[in-house]
């Protein structure tokens, strides 16, 4: 390559293509790994060519700009991170299905190369955690969190959109892996010396590295903003014992993002200072000392697992109590539970890495410390389940989630508690038993959480109820397919078997092997359903439009305002009384009310900063990955002139007339009179327009 | 739902350090907001600095036969610029006074430069003492040692760095603005990180520098 | 095999797989099991009794919640006629059992596992009649080298160990982070460069058991696995003198062929060694004194400071390290050169 040519492509070059290989090897193998590459990275220019000219053909670029990628409205930016999160969730679980399929037929090979293997397992565990369940949970808390404590925005609504930018450019990062490949082998955790230059010279290590720095620069920025809003933007009346539990877990989720992410930033920032600047922190020579990334990779790890644990735990908790049709059981104490559980989170980083040869001691003291986040998470349980006791409960679909949760993640809490007792640990650690564990955790409690928390806000968001038999189907298959896939993997782990090992050459395996691929594809099934619940949806939109806002008899503040909510939330800011505010009101009969008068209101007005912030953000990961010097100095500089000239913005807001807010509120109070209230029987039925007959029916108080 | 307004329940929380006149409530609580923000931030940011120190720590020993603290630090250079710092914090102390307390915006024009001009005088220190450590073969690829410590300093020095180019955004603004509401906030914000800075970098001259040479 | 012909395999095969299935589903945890859970050794049997008693423990937890879900959703299900009191959220016993019993248990647990933490530590050496046997053991990228100190020797593929007689192995990495791990007679310890770690390990059984590494480390990681035969005395005896004889001394070209990428088989074909043995046993009939810990401090492997280059100039190191090991299986003067070693080993 010319001097010139590496000044502008850095070492970007031919061999980046997913098929170039194949074009010189024609062995069996590669072929049929570059056509599977070749055809993923084909499915992401398509994808993107086809949003593009799909938007073109509609003609809604101006639209697109102004109302979405511009908008600084809370509620539009986590709709965005959801989306986010939905496609990256797709790429993912169809990479795990490929994984399945690889192990099924792993028996002494199998149809994958082990570096194509590595890649998957790689990005899989890579996506799924920080483009998967961090943009869902954060999209998840954009849209409620404020609804809940009766605010109009965020405290920081530009850095909002920053946040944003940062996790679509780290998406985005990924998603180019696929067709300028490689991407890192390394797995999730990245450990060196593995991922050093020594050992992993090329690209693939560089993407990994730059797209979770985005994405943890998008969760730090995100924690605050959650954390001052929670703090400083609660409705008058809305102290904190007041706060519905889904706000308290996101409040709980935003101080360990503030405090944990830290530690993945400078694990990451060091391991590229390694990479880039011949630094040695963790080479193997030099001095250098691997054993302090791992530590502070799970300094950052451990808390990651209550981050993306606790918001579904709000979730849940905001379920069980509105389709129990009770008041939740034990408010305080899973308030205080939901504490315990973030503060231990921080003790016990160390039970990640029983094997490494620390003293008994040590070990034992983290193995106990472990256990004892056990404590909290039962009384939950238990909490949950008392809850449901002497209710009236509706078997919707967030429900059939809640419970496949709160069935499932029991017994991942037993494999927890094996996982942390050392002396078994030494057996099972790196095993399929711990990837087992950790499904178990974060399927049945993360993505259930995150699905169900769909199910259950889509109608606020949209307006328009999500169909429910494919959402039951839809249901079902999760629950079936993980246990098919997972329990499985259980056996496998037992039995020796190391994780990421692309073949095997244990006949014994087999049996279990394909049971989880057949899991697998169960799971695929659920991903369709999925898919197939959305289209229906939208398809019958008007029959079950839920415009009066309040589909589900619901208990908290968001369900007080029209669906989908305006822009500014809340005409005039509520004030509170109790916990569960709406349902409150409710029982008093002073639901859905006319204010006095209005005033105008101020909001954010939009700003660019996210769209610049997440396309230099990206040009800058993307020229460091390809050593691309220009562009990173180029995008660099771009940022640092977009910050301070932001700087020198006084338009911050406009404001919305007193008369239009009145216009709007009146339309959808005389909306609400004109539905028919319904009861809970109705639920699933077009009938359901949102308003629930009060009060609640045939109660023994 | 009743109409009454956020402030009239809680309006007692008015951060102390500003001062932006009666009558706006709305503007006060959107400051106190930015500035606990930034409070929340610079905790995340002392934990990053915690782990840097933490991991320096572990690394002391990871010299690889390369030269040590003793070889490589000058208490006297280091000296200087932990007074100047310390200096400039004062300044920056009394452009907050100035800030609070008078009309006239030359004098808080004033002490900003002055602290500006420290901020950078420590700059120029610092980049002569790495220039120096470079000659005598303390560069960071030498060691794990080397690394952590060109890992932990010059990340201080690149804050002051941010911190500099933020301080000459705020005076533009100034100057384009005047001294208006986002201006005030930005000089509070700008003083908690400046402070901050000056406690980090007594962190990093007694763990880094007295403990490596005594 | 190409991937045509395997799925013909897949599909030939397909009958006995299903007959497979279930069987091994029907047996549950059948005696086939590979593993701890049909443990070898008593540092596994340990672990395999330690699994049962926390999954003991741990159920008083889960069993209610597994039977009581159902059966409140039954008895509280919206058409139900069961009592319906929306208002009801606090029960002051509830909450005092519901903390108490996972406070308990944990506390139960918490004792449980300060115990048997101490006593299974892998740096723990295990009591036995006789004087454990030094084994160091180096990670390479696919492949292990098992150095065996007092008798001079090393193996690639194989690792024999005497049976009955407790082993303690020294760990360390040429490459990059590694687990080894023998399931059936025990824990797994992490393998790192420049560090060396310990484990102990004793095996109660005759066997050959399936050895690994579990932390993943490129391409070949799965293929880095190797045998390890439990042996009697004499057998192992006889190993040793085998390997001795008809081995070949660990010289700067082979150690070079092994410290390349690659697996056993690999290193196999590039000596010229018959490939075909399913095994890939490599034998190394001397091995350059202090090898171990010459890769653990990271020097590079100097062959003539060392002494003992190549073959034709084996003379003076070579015949040192050769020397106790040709008094040979007098115990007392292995017992003596391996704590010698030991005291080199942990300075």
């Amino acid at each position: 390559m010319s001097d010139a040519t590496s000044l502008i492509f850095g070492r970007l070059g031919w061999d980046a293509l997913p098929f170039w290989s194949m074009l010189h090897d024609h062995s069996p193998m590669t072929v049929i790994n570059g056509v599977i590459a070749t055809g993923a990275a084909g499915m992401v220019v398509l994808g993107a060519l086809a949003a593009i000219v799909l938007v073109t053909w509609l003609g809604k670029w101006k639209y697109l700009w102004s109302e979405w990628l511009t908008s600084p409205d809370h509620k539009k930016i986590g709709i965005m991170f959801i989306v986010i999160a939905l496609v990256m969730l797709s790429r993912a679980i169809i990479e795990a299905v490929l994984m399945r399929v690889q192990q099924t037929f792993g028996l002494d090979g199998g149809f994958l190369t082990a570096e194509h293997f590595g890649e998957l397992f790689t990005t899989h565990g890579t996506i799924m955690i920080f483009f998967m369940a961090m943009p869902f949970l954060t999209g998840i808390i954009n849209y409620v969190m404020p609804l809940q404590i009766g605010a109009r925005d965020l405290s920081f609504p530009v850095m909002n959109q920053v946040s944003l930018g940062l996790t679509a450019a780290g998406a985005a990062l990924v998603m180019i892996s696929l067709v300028l490949a490689p991407f890192s082998t390394g797995g999730w955790t990245g450990y060196p010396p593995f991922t050093e230059l020594a050992y992993n010279p090329g690209a693939g290590v560089d993407y990994w590295l730059w797209a979770v720095t985005l994405s943890t620069l998008s969760s730090t920025l995100t924690g605050i903003n959650f954390a001052v809003t929670i703090f400083k933007k609660r409705a008058p009346g809305m102290k904190l014992f007041r706060m519905p539990l889904f706000t308290w877990t996101a409040l709980c989720t935003a101080i360990l993002m503030i405090f944990g992410m830290p530690p993945l930033t400078v694990a990451t920032g060091l391991l590229a200072l390694d990479r880039y600047l011949d630094f040695h922190m963790f080479t193997t020579d030099l001095g250098g000392n691997m054993m302090n990334y791992v530590n502070l990779l799970w300094a950052f790890g451990h808390p990651e697992v209550y981050i993306l644990i606790l918001p579904p735990f709000g979730i849940f908790s905001e379920i069980f109590a509105t389709f129990s049709g009770k008041r939740i059981y034990g408010y305080r104490i899973l308030v205080i539970a939901t504490m315990c559980i973030a503060v231990l989170s921080f003790t016990v980083w160390l039970h990640h890495f029983f094997t490494m040869g620390q003293s008994a001691h040590i070990n034992a003291a983290f193995g106990i410390a472990t256990m004892l986040i056990g404590i909290p998470t039962g009384v939950k349980v238990y909490d949950w389940m008392l809850t449901m006791y002497r209710g009236r409960i509706r078997l919707s679909v967030p429900m059939v989630y809640a419970i496949g949760f709160i069935m499932l993640f029991v017994l991942g809490g037993m494999t927890g508690i094996i996982l942390a007792t050392p002396s078994v640990d030494y057996q099972v650690h790196n095993s399929l038993f711990l990837i087992a564990h950790f499904h178990n955790m974060l399927i049945p409690g993360l993505l259930f959480g995150m699905l169900s928390a769909t199910n259950f806000w889509f109608p606020k968001a949209t307006g328009f109820r999500l169909e429910e038999r494919w959402g039951y189907r839809a249901a079902f298959c999760w629950i079936i397919g993980f246990m098919l896939t997972f329990f499985p993997l259980y056996v496998l782990g037992l039995m020796g078997m190391p994780r990421r090992s692309v073949a095997y050459f244990e006949p014994q395996y087999l049996p279990w092997m394909i049971t989880a691929g057949i899991g697998a594809m169960v799971i695929l099934c659920a991903l369709l359903c999925l898919l197939m619940q959305l289209w229906v949806s939208i398809r019958d939109r008007h029959a079950n439009n839920v415009f009066a806002g309040d589909p589900w008899d619901g208990r908290t503040l968001e369900w007080a305002v029209s669906a989908p909510p305006p822009e500014y939330n809340f005409p005039v800011l509520p004030e509170i009384y109790s916990i569960d505010a709406f349902m409150t009101e409710k029982d008093r009969g002073q639901g859905w009310q006319a204010p006095d008068h209005y005033v105008d209101i101020e909001m954010p007005a939009n700003s660019t900063m996210g769209v610049i912030i997440g396309i230099t953000g990206l040009a800058m990961a993307f020229g460091l990955v390809w050593y691309m010097w220009w562009l990173v100095i180029g995008a660099g500089l771009v940022t640092l002139v977009a910050v301070i000239a932001r700087g020198f913005v006084r338009s911050t807001t406009r404001t919305i007339p007193a008369h239009e807010v009145q216009r709007s509120h009146e339309h959808w109070l005389e909306q609400v009179r004109r539905t028919n209230p319904i009861d809970r029987s109705l639920e699933q039925t077009t009938a359901n327009h949102g308003r629930p007959v009060p009060p609640i029916e045939g109660a023994v108080q | 739902m009743s109409s009454t307004d956020t402030h009239a329940l809680e309006g007692n929380s008015r951060h102390p350090g500003l001062n932006l006149g009666a009558a706006h409530a709305q503007e006060e609580d959107t400051r106190e907001e930015m500035v606990f923000g930034f409070w929340v931030f610079m905790m995340s940011d002392l934990i990053l600095f915690g782990l840097l120190f933490a991991t320096y720590v572990t690394m002391l020993g990871g010299t690889a036969g390369g030269p040590g603290p003793q070889a490589l630090f000058e208490l006297k250079s280091a000296f200087i610029q932990t007074m100047i710092l310390l200096v400039s914090s004062f300044t920056f102390g009394m452009a907050s006074l100035a800030l609070k307390y008078r009309e006239d915006r030359v004098r808080l024009v004033v002490w900003l430069l002055v602290t500006l001009a420290l901020g950078l005088a420590f700059l120029f220190f610092e980049l002569k003492d790495f220039h120096s450590m470079f000659d005598k073969g303390g560069v960071p690829s030498r060691s794990g040692y080397l690394s952590a410590f060109f890992s932990l300093v010059p990340l201080h020095g690149l804050h002051v760095t941010a911190a500099c180019i933020w301080l000459v955004a705020l005076l533009g603004q100034m100057a384009v603005h005047g001294l208006d509401a986002p201006v005030k906030t930005g000089i509070l914000r700008l003083a908690i990180l400046w402070h901050f800075l000056d406690i980090v970098w007594i962190g990093i001259f007694s763990l880094v520098y007295l403990g490596g040479l005594s | 095999m190409s991937v045509t012909g395997r799925t013909r395999y897949f599909f030939r095969q397909g009958n006995r797989y299903v007959l497979l299935v279930l069987l091994v589903l029907l047996s549950g945890c059948g005696a086939d099991m590979p593993g701890f859970m049909n443990p070898q050794g008593q540092v596994a049997e340990a672990q395999r009794y330690h699994f049962w008693i926390v999954i003991a423990l741990v159920m008083l937890v889960v069993i209610p919640v597994i039977i009581q879900t159902p059966l409140i959703l039954w008895r509280y299900r919206y058409r139900g006629h069961a009592v319906y009191r929306p208002k009801w959220y606090m029960s002051r016993w509830l909450d005092i059992t519901m903390w108490a019993v996972p406070i308990l248990i944990v506390a139960i647990l918490s004792v449980y596992v300060w115990r048997q933490t101490q006593e299974l530590d892998p740096y723990r050496p295990i009591a036995g009649d006789q004087p454990p046997l030094e084994i160091q053991i180096v990670g390479y990228d696919w492949k292990w080298l098992f150095i065996y100190p007092d008798q001079g020797i090393a193996t690639l593929g194989q690792l024999v160990i005497p049976v009955d007689r407790p082993i303690s192995f020294s760990l360390t990495s040429a490459s990059v982070l590694q687990s080894f791990f023998i399931p059936a007679l025990g824990s797994q310890i992490d393998v790192m460069n420049r560090m060396v770690t310990r484990l102990h390990l004793k095996a109660d059984h005759p066997g050959r058991f399936e050895g690994k590494n579990m932390q993943y480390n490129g391409e070949g990681f799965h293929r880095q696995r190797f045998i390890t035969r439990a042996v009697d005395d004499d057998t192992f005896a006889e190993f040793v003198q085998r390997t001795r004889e008809q081995g070949r001394p660990l010289d700067q070209d082979t150690y070079e062929i092994i410290a390349q990428k690659g697996d056993n088989r690999d290193v196999a074909r590039a000596l010229g060694l018959d490939t075909r043995d399913s095994d890939a046993v490599i034998r190394l009939s001397s091995v350059p004194n202090g090898l171990f810990h010459t890769i653990m401090d990271g020097s590079p492997i100097d062959w003539s400071a060392l002494d003992v280059s190549p073959p034709q100039l084996g003379t003076t190191r070579t015949s040192v390290i050769q020397n106790p090991s040709n008094d040979d299986t007098s115990s007392s003067s292995e017992a003596a050169s391996s704590s010698h070693q030991h005291r080199k080993a942990q300075p």
